[in-house]
């Protein structure tokens, strides 16, 4: 696990630098991403990231935060805030459905991880990606804050747009501002 | 096979922690003819020497030793117990507690405090001598002998060698394990200059040679200023698998002599066996002791950190009980499955009703046992109660006063946390009461009061809280000084006419004294708001009655338990919600006539002679769902915090449970106005509600204009 995230924070770095720098650490297959759909668009993040899948259940709001956070519910006795990622990217929402799911997540922030669902479309495949597979972000002028995008690739001629988890989930109001005790 | 004794540590300190709170006790509490309590503080004493030796305290071993035979004297009747030998004895209680947490969190000791101590005991040892039977006399040769050995010892230690000779002979199978020996060696060249020299004898012919198996050992010199810790250090990860002498360089040839000279002592006093010294005579004792001395203190750092984690004492009485009820839970469990599989066959009537009964013992079983697990965490308020008799033993002696101290409601129990979080602030109230509120004898037999004053602190249980009291029979409160202290720091305006509650209000208030002198006790002004704040953090809350010249009595509630509350459901807008208990001072039905506007904005509620600002729940949270009802038709529930009302509308009270706080924070973040939130019986989240966070919400956010009567507002 710990591994599988420093090659994450790894492939992030390498990504700027050269393309040509060939990911070993996993005998040549890359990092595997779970994909999902958002508007017709394809998102991957890190497996290893990933808790769980689960359906959605209806949340109890939290008074004064953000249209994009739905609120929070109770996943086995902890309290998990639930993201919708189509608000927090300002696409059209959608009535939540059969297939809309929450892909549980363990966000690292500065100072601690946290468990955070984000409310998808759907979930499609997973991925294997070489870090050559993946090319940096082109300027996107103000359609989305490019911090949040890890890369793009290109899987059987489609575009997978590959988010980094931790600046998504510690940005603006979801930042952490103080350690537990 | 060495035993690693380094896993005992935390017990021993927790003993002798135990033990010196009991002699302190019993100490204040003696007498001339009571050997009960003499052959007590005896038996405690010793017990603490003789571990503090067994887990290479020596310094406390020593220091503890000279208390003893003082004990012993005593104990035998051949030295009389003085109020002179109290305080030196409770003194030395005090150095031995300090020892002893200098040992487990590493913190510098008062060694000149200790030195005096020791001195004075050495003193008062040789005193009365007169009537010490021979035997006695040895005792206290060894004794003095000692001590200034004690006294090199520490010297040597402070200053650190100049370098080590270190000998390092692992076991053969020490790679096996993962250890490298030149790892080792490289991270020593690290602390200094290291000269390695490699013993070869051990090799066995080419052919008996297994490539894995270890055959070197080595010696080493290491110059520089060098702890024995940070060597040790390095070789923690060997620990058992070698055989280690770390000796310092110069020293080494003295200190064997010296252990030679003890040896024979060693017989009628375990302190004197003291893994250091064995560790650095190791040439002479086997190698199993070494290592296991090499544990002991290597193990010290690691000792320190468990002690944050704290451990509690339970008492074997609770765990059986618990095992008592985990068992009827099985078989209320074993009982119900039982139901469950009669439902596919059986009559159905019969398995509902058995189902229903079964659920009914679960219920019961389940509260039970989740009333005996808080209490596992539950201490009586004796353990901070029990520091009091001491600190008024000592305060009395320094100001001059008389005193007395009454304690009531001892056995009162509390949770863990909260006993520990509450100790500080009631030793700031009981210094108060001592220092502000009792006047010198003088005064009290002047004004017709008995000189002695008295504290009294008393513990109770009352609805789902403890409420402590401080009370003493003192001045009370001086209103005008305190008036005149609070103009003066412009706190009220002057000429404004105020209650009582107010004045009594305003001891609390930041940087506040109305002490004329500035003594060691109090009056800086920096207590009370603390108190106050750490009260509140713990959820509970204090206040002050005074009756001018019969005294005056702190009050402080607080909750049992951290973890969990009592609370009370109520629904806005379609959502759960949860009010502590603690916080709700009465709900009631909205009367028309009784709610006014302020400036078309505020509400305010008549609730008898007052007038309580009305908060709308919804909009304070930001509930977007308009489907609120009506004023009229909405229940009012009055709430208290920080000495301010408030009245928050609600649209139902939807019943009261207890509710186990779980933090936003985890995985979320704090959020104004919550105090956290809750699963509810469905498994759904509801948020608890933070009532001091709401009013101050409420000061930010101004509400819409309304209009008590919706139609007018229609209308116009």
């Amino acid at each position: 696990m710990r591994m599988g995230m420093n090659m994450g924070v790894n492939m992030g770095v390498n990504m700027g630098q050269s393309q040509a720098n060939d990911f070993t650490g996993t005998g040549g297959e890359g990092d595997q991403f779970l994909t999902f759909i958002l508007a017709g668009e394809e998102y991957g993040v890190d497996i290893l990231r990933v808790q769980e899948i689960r359906g959605w259940t209806k949340t109890t709001s939290i008074p004064n935060a953000p249209h994009y956070l739905r609120g929070v519910i109770n996943l086995r006795g902890t309290i998990v805030p639930i993201i919708d990622l189509r608000e927090r990217f300002g696409m059209p929402s959608l009535e939540y459905g059969a297939t809309t799911v929450v892909i549980v997540v363990r966000a690292q922030g500065l100072k601690r991880d946290r468990i955070m669902g984000i409310v998808v479309d759907a979930v499609s495949e997973v991925y294997s990606l070489r870090a050559a597979d993946l090319q940096p972000p082109p300027d996107l002028g103000n359609v989305i804050d490019e911090q949040f995008l890890q890369g793009l690739a290109t899987v059987d001629e489609k575009m997978v747009i590959l988010l980094d988890i931790d600046r998504l989930l510690n940005a603006g109001a979801l930042e952490a501002e103080q350690v537990l005790e | 096979m060495s035993i690693d004794i380094s896993q005992f540590i935390q017990t021993f300190l927790e003993e002798s922690f135990e033990g010196l709170d009991s002699m302190e006790s019993l100490l204040l509490s003696l007498t001339s003819d009571d050997s009960e309590s003499i052959n007590a503080i005896f038996r405690a004493a010793h017990s603490i020497k003789g571990g503090a030796g067994t887990f290479g305290f020596s310094e406390v071993a020593r220091f503890t030793h000279g208390v003893e035979t003082l004990l012993d004297e005593a104990r035998a009747g051949r030295r009389a117990v003085t109020t002179e030998m109290i305080a030196l004895l409770l003194e030395s209680v005090d150095c031995i507690h300090a020892m002893l947490e200098a040992a487990r969190d590493g913190s510098p000791v008062d060694a000149a405090r200790i030195a005096t101590i020791g001195a004075a005991i050495e003193a008062s040892l040789r005193t009365v001598d007169h009537v010490m039977l021979d035997s006695k006399t040895v005792d206290s040769k060894v004794l003095d002998t000692q001590l200034p050995e004690a006294a090199a010892n520490s010297h040597a230690a402070a200053q650190g060698p100049h370098g080590w000779r270190i000998v390092f002979i692992p076991e053969q199978d020490v790679m096996r394990s993962g250890n490298d020996p030149l790892r080792l060696i490289a991270a020593l060249r690290e602390l200094g200059v290291l000269q390695v020299a490699c013993n070869t004898s051990a090799l066995p012919p080419f052919e008996d040679l297994n490539a894995e198996d270890c055959y070197l050992s080595w010696e080493m010199t290491l110059l520089g200023e060098v702890n024995r810790e940070a060597i040790l250090e390095i070789f923690e990860w060997v620990e058992g698998q070698c055989e280690l002498i770390v000796e310092p360089l110069s020293a080494s040839a003295e200190v064997v002599d010296e252990m030679v000279d003890e040896v024979p002592h060693g017989d009628n006093n375990s302190a004197q066996a003291c893994p250091n010294q064995s560790l650095q005579a190791s040439g002479s004792e086997p190698p199993s002791l070494s290592v296991s001395a090499s544990a002991s203190s290597s193990a010290k750092p690691a000792a320190r950190n468990r002690a944050d984690n704290g451990s509690i004492r339970v008492n074997t009485d609770k765990i059986d009980a618990l095992i008592n009820m985990v068992g009827e839970l099985v078989i209320t469990q074993s009982m119900l499955s039982q139901m469950g599989s009669h439902l596919q066959t059986g009559d159905i009537n019969y398995c509902i009703e058995g189902l229903l009964e079964g659920l009914a013992q679960l219920e019961r079983n389940t509260r039970e046992l989740q009333e005996n697990v808080m209490s596992i965490r539950m201490l009586p308020i004796s353990f901070a109660f029990n520091r009091f008799p001491r600190m008024i033993h000592d305060l009395s002696a320094s100001l001059g006063k008389q005193l007395k101290l009454k304690l009531s409601g001892e056995h009162t129990e509390l949770d863990k946390n909260v006993l520990e979080k509450i100790t500080d602030p009631l030793v700031h109230l009981v210094r108060n009461a001592v220092d502000h509120g009792i006047e010198s004898p003088d005064v009290r037999l002047a004004a017709g009061k008995p000189a002695v004053g008295t504290v009294h602190l008393n513990a109770y249980h009352k609805g789902g809280n403890i409420v402590i009291e401080i009370t003493d029979d003192g001045a009370g409160l001086n209103r005008q000084r305190i008036l005149a202290k609070a103009v003066e720091r412009r706190l009220i305006p002057a000429g404004q006419s105020i209650t009582d509650e107010q004045i009594h209000d305003l001891i609390f208030a930041a940087g506040f004294s109305t002490a004329e002198v500035v003594s060691d006790v109090s009056g800086r002004g920096v207590g009370m708001d603390v108190v106050r704040k750490n009260i509140k953090a713990l959820g509970g809350s204090v206040e002050v009655q005074s009756r001018d010249g019969l005294g005056s009595t702190f009050i402080i509630r607080l909750p049992l338990t951290l973890s969990i509350m009592d609370g009370q459901l109520i629904g806005v807008s379609g959502e759960s919600y949860v009010i502590p208990l603690i916080s709700i001072v009465e709900s009631l039905q909205v009367r028309e006539d009784s709610v006014k506007s302020v400036a078309s904005r505020g509400m305010v509620y008549r609730l008898r002679d007052e007038y309580i600002p009305v908060l709308f729940l919804h909009e304070l949270l930001g509930i977007r769902s308009p489907d609120t009802k009506q004023l009229t038709e909405s229940l009012l529930v009055v709430v208290e915090a920080d000495g301010q009302r408030a009245a928050l509308v609600v649209d139902d009270l939807l019943g009261q449970q207890q509710v186990v706080i779980k933090a936003l924070e985890t995985n979320f973040k704090k959020v104004g106005g919550l105090s956290g939130a809750t699963i509810l019986g469905d498994g759904t989240v509801a948020l608890i509600l933070d009532v001091s966070g709401l009013i101050s919400l409420s000061r930010q956010i101004t509400g819409p204009a309304r209009s008590i009567h919706p139609e007018e507002n229609k209308a116009a």
